[in-house]
């Protein structure tokens, strides 16, 4: 799923100028004020000034289908807010949220509750289990509500708990399991709907580093399955590099910038994107074509690599090849050349924190 | 030196001035020192002439409640008492080994047993039958009443008074109401005690729907459950285990009524059993009935709690039908087999009278060789605290003090040395520590010449005020003037004070001895496993229990109230000292250690203030048993407004009793807020907030 061409793609969700203000009168400023498109920055200043909250401030994406889309942010950046109005948990102050081209702020209390049954699944921090229920009844439960009858849960509930490999745990209650375990009752549960959309509101947060990083491996194989859309909240940069398609970072409520993680970190828009992105190890995240350069001369003869391999894995040919490789797109043609300099420079404008000098390789 | 004094200080100097003024013009000015009979508000003529117009307009109604209450009741009572014991018995054991596993089953089988053999059985039954209608129904309202407090802040505002007032208005204020309004009967005792007992429900109800995470909330809206479903399938039972703690208390306060209701008389239960053989003077027999209760109460309370701790308990191995449902099969069983042994066994059916077994005679005859054999010690303990405790702070040294009681009559010299030694002392304390307690000792020095009964019914509306206010702000204040202002205007002044008297020497020496033994245990392991039975045993121990060994040794007196008020009253001083110095933060504790400090220092400079708060709610918690033990203490012929109460009851005069009854509630309240609010102030202070 990484690196396909999702521009192209079709939209499954998208938000389009949301605000979600907290406090007395949330509206007032928002009712008809040109700032709202036009300078948002200072209408929320105005807003802050007058003693409330601005969770979200703006905030404009698009999801497309079977892409995975992070959003990233310190903590108190509107993360939580920004997934809590696209699934209406929270109702936004303004904007519009579209799924499916339909505006979600225009349906009613019980199609919601439709929606919510067929169309979306939610994974959140603390798991959220119900307390009362086993593994198997709580993977159950959005089956329950819908008032199916009970065989036709648990074969349902039975297919998602291989899917997350829980067998043999279905009637251990929630406070026997391990976090891991918990999480992964959660991300069960939430699928048992087979929804279109999954939001994951920073899920692995509260588990330890291995047990995180086996957790990104399942998730990852489990979308390599299912291809859902998915929105996944982290603060955590190398989770967002290790599954994003595409990621948005997120700052006192707003959108800071939007791409690749790759473009964010070959551009970051401003200092604050530059901070979450300056200790990547640049050699598991730049690839050759991100290098490349003109050729000066004829490049025939030369040693020829795709243009994704990952630098880290091309630093044998490097050394062996003054003259520098030939890097190649998809379909054959001549992205340009990459040298042993090249790649120095690359890698030393990255550790430097200079990624202007990097500019010129992408 | 200077900066430690602030506009407080000032402030007190003032109140300290004006009271001495008061003091001394109090000679001149009669209405300084009794509220003037002209000014009385005669609120009790009212009440009781708004219950004559409820009584003849609306009688019709409570009477169609009562008449329909009364069937349910009759017809458990009738069940209990005809099933076999044996059966009983059997079953009583069962739900015990459900709840908690054999060792309360055994103490189930060994009490019921007792209960059998004493020949009580019937009188526990009656109580019983009672209960098991009153306790669905104050779970019933209690829950609704929560529910809609959760889903209405303005309800919850509209409910919590109600709740106060209903937890504080001593129940014998109320039964003559109930009495009037629904007749005489087991009804009054029902009705009483699902007043009385569904608060803590509503309590439980609000605080675990509203401690259920955001998330599981969350969560739940996620997996498309509608409103209802949200409640019931996910908030409901995410908060199962308080809703049966709140349970637990219902059950428990709604027992403790069922017993105090009994003192209209009529019922024939084990309450009214303990209360005629107290007024016939038969300690044995009352002892033993006593006992009765206690180990009922002792028995549901850990049944009730047990299943409240199993709830959400799960055993991972696949069992079979019959396994799942051992304990059903288990009753049907025992149930038809102890009932076919019955047909046969009579003894199992009704255990005759001539086969009880009463040790009541050789009790009695003990304990008359007790008080025989060590009537000086008896004496010399009683004469000791009322010469130098109870009587100067009822009516002050300058009255107390003379030839007979302290062996010397009080002098202008005597009064001038006592003036200065506390002056002396006090501002020792302010050099030391700080100002407030300076200022507490004048205060208590001067409350302690006069006596409280004799001070200036103002100064002690100010004194009272002011620490309100400073404790919790200005609307404490004016709430404690209002409700000081109430019982002066309400001619109940005098009596409001001896029950003050009588109640804060009694919370005094209970903290005193709860404090320190809750310090002890929380540093010794055998101390604490040592005193949690017994405190167990005291807090669901029903009231007039308590009274019994008291009034076996003392008889009847305000010293006899003042020893049961204490030994029911220091059981939470005890637990919240230990807890409150068990759960301090770790880190603190070891930086002290790290600055070398010694264990008393460690104790007395960094654990004692930093447990503070904790052991300031064990206070609170110390007052409000003592309240409750001080009402039923009415019983042994105390003076203050539970007498009032008490007399109100037994005359019929329920205005009187009722107004005195708000009375103590104020009193009640207003010490509730001051604790609560110079612990949570404290707390806050100290970061634990
Ligand atoms: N119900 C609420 N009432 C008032 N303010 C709120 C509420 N919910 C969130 N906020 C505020 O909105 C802002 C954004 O909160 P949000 O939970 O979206 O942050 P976040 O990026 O998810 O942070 P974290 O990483 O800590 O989860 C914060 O300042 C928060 O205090
Ligand atoms: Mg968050």
């Amino acid at each position: 799923m990484k690196r396909n061409s999702s521009d192209t793609k079709k939209v499954k969700l998208s938000c389009r100028n949301v605000w979600k203000v907290y406090g007395a009168h949330p509206d007032q400023f928002l009712k008809d004020s040109k700032d709202r498109f036009q300078d948002p920055a200072k209408l929320a200043e105005a807003i802050r000034e007058s003693g409330q909250i601005v969770a979200n401030a703006n905030v404009s994406f698009d999801v497309h289908v079977g892409e995975t889309f992070v959003i990233m942010g310190l903590s108190g950046s509107g993360k939580s807010t920004i997934v809590r109005c696209l699934s209406r948990l929270v109702e936004p102050t303004a904007g519009e949220i579209l799924l499916d081209g339909d505006d979600l702020l225009k349906k009613s209390e019980k199609e919601l509750i439709e929606i919510r049954r067929h169309k979306m699944g939610m994974v959140f921090q603390n798991f959220g289990l119900l307390p009362h229920l086993n593994v198997i009844d709580n993977i159950a439960f959005p089956l329950k509500l819908q008032g199916r009858d009970e065989s036709e849960r648990y074969s349902q509930a039975e297919r998602v708990i291989k899917l997350v490999g829980l067998q043999g745990r279905e009637s251990n209650f929630p406070k026997e399991l391990s976090g891991g375990q918990q999480q992964r009752v959660g991300i069960a549960r939430s699928l048992a709907v087979e929804p279109d959309v999954w939001f994951l509101d920073e899920p692995f947060s509260a588990l330890d580093p291995l047990i995180r990083k086996q957790m990104q491996n399942e998730f990852l194989r489990i979308q390599s399955v299912l291809h859902k859309s998915i929105v996944f909240i982290t603060h955590d940069f190398h989770e967002a590099l290790r599954i994003a398609d595409r990621m948005a970072i997120m700052r006192d409520g707003e959108v800071v910038q939007i791409g690749r993680p790759v473009d964010l970190i070959l551009n970051p828009a401003d200092g604050y994107v530059r901070d979450f992105t300056s200790d990547v190890p640049w050699e598991g995240v730049l690839r050759a074509a991100d290098i490349a350069e003109q050729p000066q001369g004829p490049v025939d003869g030369l040693e020829r690599i795709p243009g994704d391999t990952l630098i880290e894995n091309m630093l044998r040919q490097l050394a062996d090849h003054e003259e520098g490789v030939v890097v190649e797109g998809e379909d054959g043609s001549v992205l340009g050349i990459a040298t042993a300099r090249g790649v120095v420079a690359a890698l030393a404008s990255g550790s430097s924190d200079a990624p202007e000098a990097a500019k010129r390789y992408s | 030196m200077l900066a430690k004094f602030d506009r407080g200080f000032a402030q007190w100097i003032a109140v300290i001035i004006v009271t001495l003024i008061f003091v001394v013009a109090q000679k001149e000015w009669g209405w300084l020192s009794k509220y003037p009979e002209g000014w009385i508000i005669p609120l009790d003529d009212a009440l009781n002439a708004i219950l004559d117009w409820l009584v003849g307009n609306l009688g019709w109604f409570f009477l169609g409640i009562s008449w329909l209450l009364d069937w349910p009741i009759k017809g458990v009572r009738w069940a209990l008492n005809s099933l076999p014991w044996a059966v009983s018995v059997f079953l009583v054991t069962l739900i015990a080994q459900a709840a908690s596993g054999w060792r309360l089953a055994v103490f189930a089988l060994l009490s019921t047993l007792y209960m059998v053999v004493i020949g009580y059985w019937e009188e526990s039954m009656n109580s019983l039958s009672l209960l098991a209608i009153s306790v669905p129904l104050a779970i019933l309202v209690g829950f609704s009443f929560g529910v809609l407090g959760f889903f209405s802040r303005r309800a919850e505002r509209a409910i919590m008074p109600m709740l106060d007032i209903l937890q504080t208005v001593p129940a014998f204020a109320y039964l003559l109401l109930i009495l009037t309004l629904f007749g005489f009967g087991t009804v009054v005792g029902l009705i009483a005690s699902v007043l009385y007992s569904f608060p803590p429900m509503v309590r439980n109800t609000i605080v675990g729907l509203r401690g259920v995470s955001d998330e599981i909330i969350e969560s739940g809206i996620m997996s498309g459950a509608t409103p209802a479903q949200l409640f019931w399938q996910v908030r409901v039972p995410s908060s199962l285990r308080q809703l049966l703690l709140g349970v637990n208390q219902a059950t428990m306060a709604s027992l403790s009524m069922v017993i105090i209701a009994s003192i209209i008389g009529g019922t024939a239960d084990i309450g009214w059993e303990v209360l005629s053989t107290i007024r016939k003077a038969q300690f044995g027999e009352s002892l033993l009935a006593g006992l009765v209760i206690a180990l009922m109460a002792m028995i549901i309370d850990r049944v009730t709690s047990g299943f409240a701790a199993r709830s959400g308990e799960y055993d991972p191995t696949e069992k079979s039908f019959a396994r799942r449902h051992r304990y059903w099969i288990a009753a049907i069983i025992g149930t038809v087999l102890f009932f076919a042994l019955a047909e046969f066994v009579n003894v199992l059916e009704e255990w005759p009278r001539e086969m009880e077994f009463s040790p009541a005679g050789a009790l009695n005859d003990g304990l008359t060789y007790l008080i025989v054999n060590f009537r000086t010690e008896i004496e010399t303990i009683k004469t000791l605290s009322l010469f130098f405790v109870m009587l100067p702070t009822k009516i002050g040294l300058q009255m107390a003090v003379s030839p007979f009681t302290w062996g010397f009559a009080m002098t202008p010299a005597h009064a001038a040395a006592y003036a200065f030694g506390m002056i002396a002392i006090a501002a020792f304390c302010t050099a030391k520590w700080n100002w407030r307690i300076g200022i507490f000792i004048l205060l208590f020095a001067i409350f302690f010449y006069i006596g409280l009964t004799n001070m200036p019914w103002p100064a002690v509306v100010l004194v009272y005020s002011v620490a309100g206010w400073r404790i919790g702000g200005y609307r404490l204040g004016i709430g404690t003037a209002l409700g000081f202002g109430f019982m002066a205007a309400t001619g109940i002044w005098h009596e409001a004070m001896l029950s003050i008297y009588l109640c804060g020497i009694a919370v005094i020496i209970s903290f005193a001895i709860g404090a320190s033994i809750g310090i002890w245990a929380a540093h010794n392991d055998t101390v604490s496993a040592i005193m949690r039975p017994i405190n167990d045993t005291l807090q669901t121990m029903p009231l007039f229990v308590i009274l019994i060994p008291f009034v076996m040794i003392y008889k009847i007196g305000e010293f006899t109230a003042l020893l049961a008020i204490i030994a029911y009253a220091f059981v939470p001083a005890v637990r919240y000292s230990e807890h409150g110095l068990r759960n301090l933060p770790e880190n603190v504790i070891e930086a002290a250690r790290m600055m070398g400090s010694t264990k008393w220092q460690m104790l007395w400079q960094v654990k004692v203030p930093l447990a503070l708060p904790v052991m300031m709610l064990g206070l609170n918690q110390t007052i409000m048993y003592g309240i409750a033990m001080l009402v039923i203490a009415a019983l042994v012929g105390t003076k203050g407004l539970e007498q009032v109460v008490y007399v109100g009851l037994s005359d019929g005069n329920f205005g009187h009793g009722f107004v005195a009854g708000i009375g103590m509630a104020i009193i009640a309240i207003i010490a509730d807020r001051m604790t609560q609010a110079w612990s949570g102030k404290r707390q806050v202070e100290l970061g634990l907030a």
